[in-house]
């Protein structure tokens, strides 16, 4: 088992530092000079050959990547001169639009990301399980062909329609809640769940529905094992077929998918976040974006491969540790 | 007790002379073209695919938003707009540019309303729109598949060395938080052709779910006895990948193929809607979504169309995809 951690974990580095590498020569080879960028497009020559050597921007680029590397351990004080500011550990980058620490604005939306992703997650578990068991237990009755069908009808409508009309029937219509807006769950529990429960429920729908297809296929793999057989002919009781030798390692693949699509969302719900104006990374990200914040684009994009090769790491620890068969390859 | 025991010994025995290997009267294949036709998996595919509903309602779909698409000019030459003239009599000024009349302005003129604002037709948006995503769409999808089929059979077949340095590469490719990666890589690049740029894009990212759907086949397609004659009598290596194995590929990549066009479809719509994909003259079903979400509250009709086209294409391409797995059995069960 230390072998197989080490191992990974060493996998794990390798391949974040190439997410780093690559992420860097996007924004750094491509035409777009991140000291114009941050001068402005009518800044003079001359003021932008100060800033790009404030920024450091004349260094080879393996330099440029080494500082920027080394600063995610160690902090570094970015620019220098009377531009000179101050980026603690673990130093992202700096924004200079907004005059803060990449990292700092990051650690400010996450708790928002956060909180869609389980949110929805519980959500979409509790709907997908249930239809999935549901129909694999009933399967090719009318239970099973309803849940089939309208999990296909489901996982095809697109997030756009879902959130608009659930905002146009619930808000609009039927004024049953203010338009959604985003309250801590520390300020305000009740509020926090009143307010997330249309993007909940917009997010969840879709996995909702292609976990449903997953429990059922894989639950009805698994009670055909010889060994489902087996424990219905020691005479045991259909319940405890099905909870316990059925059911079990029947989850086993969902669980694979939930760490998956968990840290897939952490930073990458963004298209739920923008349609509710939720302030999450994914909005970071976005806004970002269209005002060209380099260093903020840069950071999140590291941080979202952090969180999906972190839970890749995860969800194979729980593998290796339930399936020891898993540890060798 | 004994007459159903000797039917179906008889029936055994009837089955087995009816078998050509097995008994010399039976008719010769090569001279019988119908036994031939009905012996061919993809004769026996067709015959599967045919009998499901779900796989005739998706290609009907498909094939509705296809024609539409090609034949774009010749229907909004008879609704009589195009989709970038305004028209500002459909649109009311003094309620903010909404379109006149009910239903989004559906009228005898503009057959599925108006856009607010503007006043452009959204039947002629929408055709043009079905362009634009099917253009993509399939683009993206026979690009994933020639990149995905070529990696993945390379790597599967010569394993070793090969097959580390790929599947190590699929491994980063697949770590990338592709979204937010496509989402830089396209706002980065400018004065390129955006449609040309989103298809390469939206493949970069996403050649490697099939590559190693292949590679997996491979690996186990080359062990086959007639991959070992092949290669036991001298037959080159490229031979081998393209006429031993690639053949009993192409359920496989039919079926991954089809099952990867609605989410190309879906990608092209949110990276559009995220304002990266499609720049706003050009009309695209992802622009017309998020155009109309500013007006979700007052017009409806205008978010409710878009969204209908896209949740149809995507609904569609599912259901022949999941038809074409069952009846091609991509699992190689076939033998």
């Amino acid at each position: 088992m230390t072998g197989f951690l080490i191992r990974r974990l060493f996998g794990i580095a390798v391949t974040l530092l190439v997410v780093c590498a690559v992420t860097f020569c996007i924004f750094y080879l491509l035409p777009n000079d991140p000291a114009v960028q941050f001068c402005g497009k009518d800044c003079p020559p001359d003021r932008v050959a100060e800033v790009r050597q404030q920024m450091g921007l004349n260094a080879p680029l393996i330099v440029q990547f080494g500082r920027y590397v080394l600063a995610i351990f160690a902090g570094r004080t970015m620019g220098s001169g009377s531009y000179a500011v101050q980026c603690h550990f673990p130093c992202f980058g700096y924004s200079f639009q907004s005059g803060r620490p990449v990292w700092d604005l990051m650690m400010d939306r996450l708790p928002t990301s956060a909180s869609l992703a389980i949110g929805a997650a519980v959500i979409w578990l509790l709907l997908g399980l249930a239809a999935g068991v549901l129909s694999a237990l009933r399967k090719n009755t009318w239970i099973d062909r309803t849940v089939m069908v309208a999990t296909i009808g489901v996982a095809a409508l697109p997030v756009y329609f879902t959130a608009m009309i659930l905002l146009y029937v619930v808000v609009v219509v039927l004024g049953l809640m203010p338009y959604p807006r985003y309250v801590a769950f520390t300020d305000d529990p009740f509020g926090w769940v009143q307010n997330l429960l249309l993007p909940w429920t917009t997010l969840a729908l879709t996995f909702a529905a292609i976990y449903a297809r997953m429990t059922r296929s894989s639950v009805i793999e698994t009670l055909a094992e010889p060994y489902v057989r087996t424990a219905r002919a020691k005479g045991l009781r259909e319940r405890r077929v099905v909870g316990r030798h059925g059911l079990r390692p029947a989850l086993t693949p969902i669980a694979t998918m939930l760490g998956m699509d968990l840290g897939g969302l952490l930073a990458g719900a963004l298209i739920t976040e923008s349609l509710f104006g939720l302030p999450g990374v994914g909005k970071l990200f976005a806004d970002s974006l269209a005002k060209s914040d380099q260093p903020v684009v840069m950071g999140i994009t590291l941080l979202a491969s952090f969180f999906i090769i972190t839970s890749n790491l995860v969800v194979d620890l729980v593998y290796a540790w339930i399936d020891p068969r898993a540890r060798v390859s | 007790m004994t007459a159903p025991l000797s039917t179906g010994l008889s029936g055994g025995a009837g089955a087995a002379a009816g078998d050509p290997g097995a008994a010399a009267p039976a008719p010769d294949p090569a001279l019988d073209p119908q036994a031939q036709q009905t012996a061919s998996p993809w004769r026996l595919a067709w015959e599967r695919l045919r009998r499901r509903r779900a796989a005739l309602v998706g290609a009907g779909i498909i094939a509705f938003f296809v024609l539409a698409a090609v034949f774009a000019p010749v229907l909004t030459a008879i609704s009589g707009t195009g989709p970038d003239a305004t028209d500002k009599r459909a649109i009311d000024p003094y309620l903010g540019g909404l379109p006149r009349g009910s239903a989004g302005g559906m009228s005898p003129q503009h057959w599925l309303g108006v856009e607010p604002m503007l006043g452009r037709d959204i039947f002629a948006r929408l055709l043009y729109g079905a362009r634009i995503s099917l253009t993509v769409a399939f683009s993206a999808a026979v690009m994933i598949t020639v990149i995905g089929v070529l990696l993945g059979i390379t790597s599967g077949y010569f394993g070793g060395r090969i097959d580390t340095v790929i599947s190590r590469f699929m491994d980063v490719m697949m770590s990338f938080p592709s979204l937010i990666f496509m989402m830089a890589l396209l706002s980065v690049v400018q004065n390129v052709n955006r449609v040309l740029l989103l298809i390469v894009v939206m493949s970069l990212f996403t050649w490697p779910y099939i590559a190693r759907v292949i590679r997996g086949q491979t690996m186990s397609l080359k062990h086959r006895e007639y991959v070992e004659a092949a290669r036991a009598s001298g037959t080159t290596s490229a031979r081998i990948l393209f006429s031993e194995i690639l053949p009993n590929l192409t359920g496989t990549i039919i079926v991954y193929l089809t099952l990867a066009i609605p989410g190309l479809i879906g990608a092209e719509a949110g990276l559009t809607y995220l304002g990266v994909g499609v720049r706003p003259p050009t009309p695209s079903w992802g622009q017309m979504i998020a155009d109309s979400s500013l007006y979700y509250k007052v017009d409806p009709m205008f978010f409710v169309l878009p969204c209908s086209c896209l949740f149809l294409m995507v609904l569609a391409f599912t259901l022949l995809g999941d038809a074409l797995r069952d009846a091609l059995d991509p699992k190689g069960s076939r033998g």
